[in-house]
């Protein structure tokens, strides 16, 4: 069975794997401004518009902040809306991508992450797409290029839900995903379309009926018009799970739901990451299994929202989590270790949680790197966690 | 008011809007030396000075709609005979 359906996979780049994903969901609307490592995602799209295989409006746009206000009118006028952007150019998107998501424009938006200035890098962390984490976003990461082609189709059908109308930002690390190529199986065209039916707006701008979007608001609503974004959110937990449960039926290919729990069954420590280091970290697990240690992973494919409660399911008996996560706050810790502490400090029962800092900046991540932090978390269960985040792997020697 | 999703609003509903709440000093008109000339009306930047007919007269009575009026000052400081009065509002 898996090698009769590998036979029809083709082995194409991450990128690639991207821009058929977003084409099978029929984008009525497309905007372009390159940045690397995402360029080839919206060249893929470009040379479908050129030779026909892909009808849409190609707009190429004179920056990121234009790229997201032409998905945010589309979307407001009806349309089915999608970009692509990296670091600096999702920095630039971000006021548009707060203003969309007050206005539920439910547009879809790849990352293909990648660090920030300065100094300047191409090199991968996610300090880009968690620097919009509070914006009322949905995020999804991927681990590999099939799951990035398959969470490419969900996201529409997230995003255009009545029930959530947010835009979906799906994160795939640069280069690692976006440059590799990997085996990727293809959904029928007619399996798509049944899946994904054309995008029905609750409100578009029609002259027939005119209507306002972003309008002034005072004291008196503002406040409910936020939660009711939070709301969405808290809502699209099991939407989500729901959707990706209907690309299961559909694909045949299951790859969790809002989290990955990857060999957790007994485990006493845990890990926790998000993005194509899973991959690395999962084969450190199974070494570390194999020496009879009890870890496991839990993938985190939902950023935002924050799914504690699949999280608390997993963590049930669980002594020491260690997150491993590239990027940070500055003053402060990481995202992901911020939110699970957070949520789990009212609970009884809980295991220690610390935060590693790994992979900033490209900084290599191998299964050596797993063994480390496994062994470190060990460790610090028993003699105690430090306050800070521990860096992993930073040379103190070459400090300015 | 029930709030539509997105805080989109239909067109033609501004009126349902009353901004008055914002006003922080109140115009009050002296009618007594008001001369009917309405330039407090064409100065309102909200429309919310309303010429009223003064029964058995060819004058207007000038009114103003406080459910709109932000109590920007405009039409006190353009009146001619400075016949309209900011007043501090007070709660």
């Amino acid at each position: 069975m898996a090698q009769a359906l590998l036979s029809k996979a083709q082995v194409i780049e991450g990128s690639e794997a991207v821009a058929r994903a977003v084409a099978a969901a029929r984008p009525e609307v497309i905007s372009a401004y390159p940045i690397s490592p995402q360029t080839h995602i919206v060249e893929g799209l470009a040379a479908m518009v050129a030779n026909g295989s892909l009808v849409s409006e190609y707009v190429r746009v004179e920056s990121e902040f234009s790229a997201a206000s032409v998905l945010a009118g589309a979307s407001a006028a009806g349309s089915r809306a999608y970009t692509a952007t990296s670091s600096q150019g999702l920095l630039l998107m971000t006021e548009v991508l707060y203003a969309s998501v007050g206005q539920r424009l439910p547009f879809v938006l790849t990352v293909a992450n990648r660090s920030i200035s300065a100094p300047i890098s191409i090199q991968i962390d996610q300090r880009d797409s968690m620097s919009v984490r509070d914006s009322g976003v949905i995020q999804l990461y991927v681990e590999s290029s099939q799951e990035a082609y398959d969470v490419h189709l969900a996201a529409f059908k997230i995003a255009e839900d009545p029930e959530i109308l947010l835009p979906v930002m799906v994160c795939l690390d640069g280069w690692v995903l976006t440059h590799s190529y990997e085996p990727v199986l293809e959904v029928d065209q007619a399996k798509v379309d049944s899946f994904l039916p054309p995008f029905s707006p609750v409100h578009k701008l029609d002259p027939a009926d005119p209507k306002t979007w972003g309008s002034y608001s005072e004291a008196e609503i503002q406040m409910e018009i936020n939660y009711s974004v939070h709301e969405a959110m808290l809502r699209s937990k099991e939407r989500i799970k729901k959707v990706f449960g209907e690309l299961h039926q559909l694909t045949g290919r299951d790859h969790g739901g809002l989290i990955e729990a990857y060999r957790c069954e007994d485990a006493e420590v845990v890990l926790m990451a998000l993005g194509s280091v899973c991959g690395t970290i999962k084969d450190g697990v199974d070494e570390l299994r194999e020496a009879g240690k009890k870890v496991g992973l839990i993938k985190l494919r939902c950023y935002r929202p924050f799914p504690y409660e699949d999280i608390f399911r997993v963590l049930e008996g669980v002594k020491a989590v260690g997150v491993m996560e590239a990027n940070f706050s500055m003053g402060s810790e990481g995202a992901i270790a911020l939110d699970l502490k957070a949520k789990l400090y009212n609970r009884p029962e809980r295991p220690v949680v610390v935060d590693c800092v790994a992979g900033l900046g490209g900084r290599e991540v191998n299964k050596e790197t797993v063994a480390q932090v496994v062994d470190l978390i060990g460790k610090m269960a028993d003699s105690g966690v430090p306050e800070e985040a521990v860096w992993i792997d930073l040379d103190r020697d070459i400090l300015p | 008011m029930k709030l539509e999703i997105g805080a989109v609003t239909k067109g033609s509903t501004s009126l349902k809007y009353k901004t008055g709440a914002w006003r922080d000093q109140r115009p009050v008109i002296d009618e007594e030396n008001c001369r009917h000339c309405g330039i407090c009306a064409d100065v309102c930047p909200d429309s919310a000075v309303h010429a009223i007919d003064r029964p058995g007269t060819d004058k207007a009575i000038y009114i103003i709609d406080y459910d709109y009026c932000k109590g920007c000052g405009l039409c006190a400081n353009e009146c001619p005979v400075k016949c309209i009065e900011m007043v501090p509002e007070e709660k």
